[in-house]
């Protein structure tokens, strides 16, 4: 619909950006729908991911490397043995205050170490080209890689996350999940030697052909020929039919980049439904159910409840982590600064719960749906206003003010959206349907 | 001297504004501690209703400065407050009446009250937007200062300046007042007490014969007076603008679950337990140590904990840290 009305490439974007909302929200919804845990940090494991795509991608910066690589490697060694050291003392003694305030003094004293020592290595490589590197890029591999790479990064965080707040009670967990998330984006914003932070990072490579290059590649400009040659015969003119044809391959070339993308991540979408599909069904999937309606009953059958929230919990992020990686991937940049709650973990949950909770179906359908609102918003808006207020002058000052404020509509439209759903179907557009067979 | 100095460079740069956003957050953690005690829900539309007051009262400021009516050399915003305060507790009833009545009747869990207050938090910020813009907006008038840093060193004769905004002043002595007669409401009069029994026991509370209407009535327009003073006061003392907004919900809440949730007292230290932690961690001490060390020892980095970035990250730590080893917060939360 949108194709027609305004054109196939924003129509292209909007639906790679609906598939990416879709892996996300399916992440979401299988920490929400099947074990009930409630997860607000989606934000961070997102940007984790599009660390990641970073990390992969970009060709290792030597000369930053020489510069300050020994300092960064030391501190690293330092968290290491910082960590084995705190589990050395976690498990040869006795649970006592001395033990909190010692393992507490080794933290401080640790992070002040750190700093000191990395200080140098940092700053010796933001000043290498600070304009154009001035961090340590990563590994120049195919950003491809940093899907699965987003992941274990996410997984990861997960992980330390999971051991440390998954004990709290469901409000809790959210504050607190929103709050890590803050600080994970506040470490990459400002970290400048590993992320670049606020300059951000530019020119990702990328997984699909690029615009300029099939511009000039024979067989593509055949395909678009041929595609649209009811079209051009209609052109008389030989240079007129020249120019109408190189503006349909610029045109057919940046739609042909997005329907790779598209594939792709259509790609991860099934294997993900599969993958999430299978589960569901599993003895795997029924126990987490269980787990959810009735914990103490379940931890009395001998489900080792804490385990299990925490798999799923690292699962569900390492899904979200995938979908980071796939965002940066297709923007071919990393904006640390562009990473906000709103965007990132309160409208996915919008998704999941207008799609519906606990079914894989109907988060995939919410991520397309909300995602699909969010930008048409501000257009069927405008509409709207311009439908209502026709009778009213141009220079109406209540009407100026009203198509001004446009771009806020989404966010009513989100609320009330939400509020219904919850009101009136509070299972989402499409319930979690389970057959005993 | 030197030391005289350190300390001034310590109450002008330190104290005095972690005590100012101290008090803001204080107000703030308040409101959640009430709806989380009473109503018994995470308000994630927090920072957005605070926005909502703010915004009531800039309009009637500007009103008011369209009337030529000032109060002289305080903020005309004072007196805006009152109405932009019956604003936002109408606002608020209104919400309530439509929104989140329904589920107290149903029983819902926690965890679906959150939700829906996401979906008030997404109306709350369209509202604002539509209606006032998502711009930075500056609504302060009358007298800047109470004493300006170079007339302080002329009247001391030290190095240092103390510099003291009026609106410093004005939030730290509001806020005081302010709560100080909400736990006299809470702790003297009747209706108080009989909603520090609804919180502490629902069912009991109903059965002694506790209306529970009013009590969800009182704890909103106690609720609407808090967040559109914290608003305004935040927004007179820096700008107004939705999106910071927004994100103060975030140091609330720390605020809030530090101090131990659903626990006013808690809620008001653990106010200035964040504001004073964020800023201690992030401020570069270098100065004050050129003043109170010799000359020899003089350090020469700044002296900085964490660098100005991680504000908001110090703050989040804490809250960590706290919901780890004592998740009812520094004081049992949980009670009213």
């Amino acid at each position: 619909m949108v194709g027609i009305f305004q054109s196939w490439n924003i129509a292209l974007s909007i639906f790679n950006l609906c598939l990416i909302s879709a892996v996300m929200t399916m992440g979401a919804n299988i920490q929400w729908g099947y074990a009930g845990l409630i997860n607000f940090g989606i934000m961070g494991y997102t940007a984790l991911g599009g660390l990641a795509a970073v990390l992969i991608s970009v060709d290792p910066v030597q000369e930053a490397w020489r510069a300050g690589g020994f300092d960064i490697l030391m501190s690293l060694w330092l968290i290491v043995v910082m960590v084995l050291v705190i589990r050395f003392i976690l498990k040869r003694f006795e649970k006592s205050k001395i033990r909190t305030y010692s393992i507490a003094a080794i933290i401080i004293s640790g992070i002040l170490l750190i700093r000191f020592s990395a200080e140098p290595g940092i700053e010796a490589i933001e000043a290498v080209d600070p304009a154009k590197t001035g961090f340590l890029g990563g590994f120049g591999l195919p950003i491809i890689f940093s899907w699965i790479v987003g992941a274990l990064f996410a997984g990861g965080l997960a992980f330390i996350v999971g051991k440390v707040a998954l004990g709290l009670r469901a409000d809790y967990l959210a504050i607190a999940t929103l709050l890590i998330s803050e600080i994970v984006i506040a470490i990459i914003k400002h970290e400048d030697w590993l992320t670049r932070g606020v300059k951000n990072v530019i020119g990702l490579k990328r997984p699909a052909p690029y615009e300029v290059d099939l511009q000039t590649t024979d067989w593509f400009i055949k395909l678009v020929e041929k595609f649209n040659a009811g079209k051009l015969s209609v052109i008389e003119n030989l240079a007129d039919r020249q120019a109408a044809l190189n503006q349909l391959v610029i045109e057919g070339s940046s739609v042909f980049v997005k329907l790779c993308y598209s594939g792709l991540f259509l790609v991860v979408v099934i294997i993900l439904l599969i993958l999430t599909q299978k589960a569901l069904y599993s003895p795997w999937g029924r126990m987490m159910r269980a787990i959810r309606d009735n914990e103490e009953a379940a931890n009395a059958m001998g489900k080792n409840v804490v385990k299990q929230h925490l798999l799923i919990f690292i699962l569900g992020s390492a899904i979200v982590g995938i979908a980071g990686a796939m965002l940066v991937t297709q923007d071919g940049l990393f904006t640390p600064g562009s990473y906000r709650p709103m965007r990132y973990t309160f409208l996915i949950w919008v998704m999941v719960i207008v799609g519906g909770s606990g079914n894989n179906f109907g988060a995939i359908l919410g991520g397309f749906v909300v995602w699909f609102l969010w930008i048409e918003a501000a257009p069927i808006s405008l509409f709207l206003i311009n439908f209502f207020t026709a009778g009213i002058p141009e220079t109406n000052a209540l009407k100026a003010h009203l198509i001004e404020s446009v771009p806020y509509f989404r966010f009513l439209l989100m609320g009330l959206g939400l509020l219904f759903i919850m009101r009136y179907r509070p299972k989402g557009i499409l319930p979690e349907k389970i057959e005993i067979k | 001297m030197d030391f005289v100095n350190a300390i001034i460079l310590l109450l002008n740069y330190i104290f005095i504004p972690a005590l100012t956003y101290g008090s803001q957050l204080a107000l703030g953690a308040i409101f959640v501690t009430l709806i989380y005690g009473i109503l018994r829900f995470a308000n994630f539309a927090t920072g957005d209703m605070m926005s909502f007051g703010t915004m009531a009262t800039i309009l009637f400021t500007w009103y008011f400065q369209s009337l030529g009516v000032s109060l002289g050399v305080l903020p005309t915003a004072l007196l805006a407050i009152p109405f932009g305060i019956i604003f936002m507790i109408l606002y608020m009833l209104l919400i309530d009446k439509f929104v989140f009545k329904y589920y107290r009747h149903q029983k819902s869990p926690p965890v679906q009250f959150a939700m829906v207050s996401i979906g008030v938090m997404f109306v709350t910020q369209a509202v604002v937007r539509i209606i006032i813009g998502p711009g930075d907006r500056r609504f302060f008038d009358g007298e800047k200062f109470i004493i300006k840093a170079r007339e302080f060193k002329e009247m001391t004769g030290l190095n240092e300046g103390l510099a003291l905004k009026s609106t410093q002043v004005i939030t730290i002595f509001v806020t005081i007042v302010l709560v100080s007669l909400l736990f006299w409401f809470l702790n003297r009069t009747k209706t108080g007490k009989s909603m520090k029994a609804y919180s502490d026991n629902e069912d009991l509370a109903l059965l002694s014969g506790i209306d529970p209407k009013k009590i969800v009535l009182v704890t909103w327009v106690i609720a609407g007076i808090l967040a559109t003073i914290g608003g305004a006061l935040y927004g007179l003392d820096k700008s107004f603008k939705p999106f910071t907004y927004f994100n103060n919900m975030l140091p609330i809440f720390a605020a809030a679950i530090v101090g131990g949730i659903g626990n006013p007292f808690g809620a008001f230290l653990g106010g200035y337990v964040i504001a004073f932690s964020e800023i201690l961690l992030t401020y570069a001490y270098k100065k004050f140590f050129m003043y109170v060390l010799p000359e020899s020892m003089e350090p020469n980095s700044l002296v900085q904990l964490l660098s100005t970035d991680y504000k908001f990250a110090v703050s989040f730590s804490i809250l960590v840290i706290v919901l780890i080893y004592r998740p009812s917060g520094i004081f049992k939360g949980k009670v009213l």
